[in-house]
């Protein structure tokens, strides 16, 4: 490695080391070779990662929302964690989030929410088999799978509208709440198993910490809007798969660049689950 | 099979054929208001960013009277103002106002839109190489974005209760809560749409300007070919697109707040030991958090523009390539990386942990190494330079005064246990003045200078230029350098009436004085407004490259056409600082030129690159690496 001589080589035992060193090694050559050199990936004249323009910025739009996300979920976890020994602890998402539609009265913790999570996974599995199908310039395979991947969007709108409907019709509102359980009641969820018959008494719940539910609405918000967005886009392009637009155009790019932020949205979800659901 | 089609101009970005540009008729609207060419919108940056500067040094002329002469009354004020200077004497919470707006349309509006948004948007593309930016459309989309914000900010003063009010960092529970004070009203979630506004206008912007530097360069352009210019524009987007997305969740959730009762930003707040508000469970540090990871890298968005507009500048009126071309794309990248991890020394005393005060306070201080070796490197490069003065060169020779003077007082501003007595004082208020207002400032003035020829074709007057500069110079130290002191003394930033505190009569003289050269400053303004708009009629024709410099905007036309170069796009040789060559009979050897022996045209690939799926790519980590073996391996030619 020129850049600092040879005084880094006692890490050679480290595989990842020995890798990245040759690695710079040999774009140096490359770079050096010649003054001109053709191989040469950052010297002008080409887009250095292969990716058209279009491409590159949707991944670095994607970068800056994944920040917006972040804000969002590190303003959760601060909220959160200054709950940490409170008189009116974090109410347990299980406990919360354990109905199931036509189960009424079923303890099922978190079994909905896995649910949309399989929609929304199983709907990015439909997207990458139409962005495949696009390398193939199949235009009727594009249409089926990005039918079906709008489909799997909608579903899990669907699904959280049925969700916040619940979660509003147990008393969630953005200025209060009532998921706060009595001492007796708290002791009575903990014992509670799968499947269990569970029925609150209006006794039992008290106002709970207020931004659990803002923070609920906020967070799922955001991140509905997005999915929201992500159909309507895919509702666009689909119709432009059908037109023939892309098949005109000679490839399906357009569609790889709305699976990146479908995927994106996807993967953001997989992190609130994580840390509103799970946690 | 393959998508070889996929090749075709669209890989690079559609104006990389040589035929980019076109003759058809344009009308007025699609030339002058809705136009996607990038030379125009950046025009319409610089002007609006002008008014918007204006309108800012008034508030401030405005806040200074009140300051001065706080037992005074000046009718013109009511004339002015109505009710909120009745009897000619500043209403208290107009003042908080003003200082509020005046901040905000300074930080943002003039030097992160004006200052980046017109000089990343003329000279982005002119300097790598390109006919446009990757996506005009987005481009004009910014533009109108910021316009659309400033509009509706502006329209905060027309709003009965006022313009928010609550400082430029609009701090809850004041901006939380909307009976706090007249402006946390209809004027915080005006002030809140426009930043919101502003943040998709930086975020369209950003992603363009990022996109046309790594993507469309010309052949021959490599990453350390760059002009600084470039460096500094890339890196202030790569800040930009990720900060301003954390303002955004700040942003939602005080809109929240205010507007449908949460309290994210509000706990309990009592009087007389009763809960006044049903509000629980929130806390104003964590939008202190949120803003303030926004707000550091801020003023570097503010500041490295700048810079690296000044390192332009410097080497070319000094005839002398600038001194240690990779340490001043290392120091860049280094105040880049710093400014993330830094914004806890704007909370020192909120109630912090003092470990992570601690933390803070070493990272912050570590950003003096990659400023001082900007700083030497300016002072190295000017050393036994063959210096022209023009206007530019003189404005950006300030910056590295200003640069400096206001760098040091960082140093004790960055320390945890000084910033309990200078927090909140204006020794705060002197240093950022010095080195993000008055450095980015005269940054801006030295972009303005050197680049009119390019954006009017024509001349501005030197002499007017240089008067201009040293009243600004000077106004500027007689206006900042006092406040050190009166911080010092533990005088508080943003309090509206001294002559109440009898420990503070002793500074009434100094804040006179403050107020007069601060008028002579805003004098001194009015010299640039007619020798800006006088040149863009009446200045003398300029020639193609009258600064005899070596980038490669010089290589265009003065007339602007779509798509920049009439042929092809030039082919790049060298480094942009090759000044002064003993070889050479011209003190200046533009990057576009072919020196003897130099092969007359690069074998990069005629076409845009191939894209198709099933071909061999580089591996990604060989693309990460290589970008800093290009950097690091120290080549000039």
């Amino acid at each position: 490695m020129a850049l600092f001589g040879n005084c880094l080589d006692f890490l050679d035992f480290i595989p990842l080391f020995r890798k990245v060193k040759s690695n710079i090694d040999s774009s140096i050559k490359m770079s050096n070779s010649t003054t001109v050199s053709s191989s040469s990936i950052w010297t002008g004249g080409r887009s250095p990662f292969n990716v058209s323009y279009g491409k590159l910025m949707m991944w670095i739009f994607l970068l800056s929302d994944a920040f917006t996300f972040s804000s969002l979920l590190v303003g959760y976890g601060a909220i959160r964690f200054s709950y940490e020994g409170s008189s009116t602890p974090w109410p347990d998402p299980a406990a919360v989030f354990n109905h199931f539609p036509f189960m009424h009265g079923m303890h099922l913790p978190l079994l909905f929410v896995s649910l949309m999570t399989f929609i929304l996974i199983f709907s990015s599995v439909t997207m990458v088999l139409a962005v495949e199908a696009g390398h193939r310039n199949s235009k009727s395979e594009v249409s089926k799978y990005m039918i079906l991947t709008i489909i799997g969007g909608a579903a899990f709108l669907g699904c959280q509208a049925w969700e916040w409907t619940q979660f509003i019709g147990e008393g969630g509102r953005l200025d209060s709440n009532m998921f706060g359980f009595t001492a007796e009641a708290a002791a009575k969820a903990k014992n509670l198993g799968f499947g269990d018959h569970v029925h609150w008494e209006a006794a039992d719940r008290i106002p709970g910490p207020v931004p659990f539910a803002s923070l609920f609405f906020i967070v799922t918000g955001f991140h509905g809007f997005h999915v929201l967005s992500g159909v309507v886009i895919n509702i666009i392009i689909w119709l432009n798969v059908i037109a023939g637009t892309y098949e005109k155009r000679g490839h399906y790019e357009m569609v790889e660049k709305v699976g990146l932020y479908w995927h994106f949205v996807d993967l953001v979800w997989v992190f609130v689950f994580t840390f509103y659901y799970l946690i | 099979m393959s998508t070889a089609t996929i090749n075709d101009s669209h890989a690079v970005g559609h104006h990389g054929d040589a035929h980019g540009h076109d003759h058809h008729h344009q009308s007025f609207i699609t030339k002058y208001i809705f136009s996607t060419d990038h030379k125009m919108i950046s025009k319409q940056y610089l002007i609006t960013g002008i008014i918007m500067g204006c309108l800012g040094m008034g508030m401030s002329l405005l806040f200074r009277l009140q300051l001065a002469w706080p037992d005074e009354t000046f009718p013109f004020l009511e004339t002015l103002l109505g009710k909120w200077a009745k009897g000619g004497k500043l209403d208290p919470n107009y003042y908080m106002a003003l200082v509020t707006i005046h901040g905000t349309i300074m930080v943002f509006y003039v030097l992160t839109a004006g200052l980046s948004g017109t000089f990343s948007n003329l000279l982005i593309p002119l300097q790598v190489g390109a006919r446009d930016m990757a996506s005009p459309f987005m481009n004009m989309l910014s533009y109108w974005f910021f316009f659309l914000s400033s509009v509706v900010l502006m329209s905060s003063f027309l709003v009965e209760t006022g313009p928010a009010s609550s400082g430029w960092t609009v701090y809850p529970p004041l901006s939380a809560l909307e009976k706090a004070m007249p402006g946390s009203g209809m004027g915080t979630t005006l002030w809140l749409v426009a930043i919101i506004l502003f943040i998709v206008s930086a975020l369209l912007g950003g992603i363009n300007y990022i996109t046309t530097v790594l993507n469309m360069r010309t052949k021959g352009m490599s990453m350390n070919r760059l002009p600084l210019t470039i460096w500094a524009f890339f890196l202030t987007a790569v800040l930009g697109l990720l900060s301003f997305p954390v303002l955004l969740g700040a942003g939602l959730l005080l809109i929240f707040d205010r507007s449908f009762g949460t309290s994210f930003y509000l706990s309990d707040i009592h009087l007389n030991g009763v809960g006044a508000l049903s509000n629980s469970g929130g806390s104003p540090v964590l939008y202190q958090h949120l803003f303030w990871f926004l707000g550091h890298p801020e003023v570097y968005i503010i500041l490295m523009p700048a810079l690296g507009i000044s390192s332009e500048v410097i080497s070319t009126n000094a005839r002398k390539p600038i001194f240690g071309y990779t340490a001043m794309v290392i120091s860049l990248l280094g105040i880049s990386f710093l400014s993330f991890i830094v914004w806890g020394h704007h909370m020192f005393i909120t109630g912090m942990n003092p470990f992570l005060g601690t933390m803070f306070m070493y990272v912050t201080l570590i950003i003096a190494v990659p400023s001082a070796v900007k700083t030497f490197n300016y002072l190295a490069t000017l050393w036994k330079g063959n210096i022209r003065f023009t206007p530019a060169m003189l404005f950006a020779i300030g910056l590295v005064s200003m640069f400096i003077s206001g760098g040091l007082t960082g140093i004790y501003l960055g320390n945890a246990a000084l910033d309990i007595q200078l927090h909140d004082s204006y020794f705060v208020v002197a240093h950022f003045h010095l080195v993000m207002g008055s450095a980015s400032i005269f940054g801006m003035f030295a972009g303005i200078y050197h680049w009119f020829p390019k954006m009017y074709g024509r001349m501005m007057n030197k002499t007017l230029g240089s008067l201009h500069f040293w009243l600004t110079f000077i106004s500027a130290y007689l206006v900042f350098f006092p406040m050190h002191f009166m911080g010092l003394a533990g005088v508080p930033r943003r309090y509206y009436q001294f002559s109440l505190i009898p420990e503070f009569n002793i500074w009434m003289d100094v804040n006179i004085f403050i107020t007069l050269a601060a008028i002579l400053g805003g004098i001194a303004q009015l010299l640039f407004l007619y020798n800006f708009f006088n040149s863009i009629f009446r200045g003398p024709k300029a020639s193609k490259n009258p600064w005899e410099s070596n980038t490669l905007e010089w290589s265009t036309e003065t007339k602007h056409i779509h798509g920049n170069w009439e042929g092809d796009i030039p082919t790049v040789y060298r480094g942009p600082h090759e000044y002064s060559r003993p070889d050479r009979e011209l003190d200046y050897f533009p990057q576009y030129e072919i020196g003897d022996g130099e092969p007359e045209h690069y074998h990069a690939p005629a076409t845009a690159p191939d894209t198709s799926y099933d071909g061999k790519k580089e591996k990604a980590t060989t693309v990460f690496f290589s970008s800093f073996a290009h950097l690091f391996s120290l080549r000039r030619a």
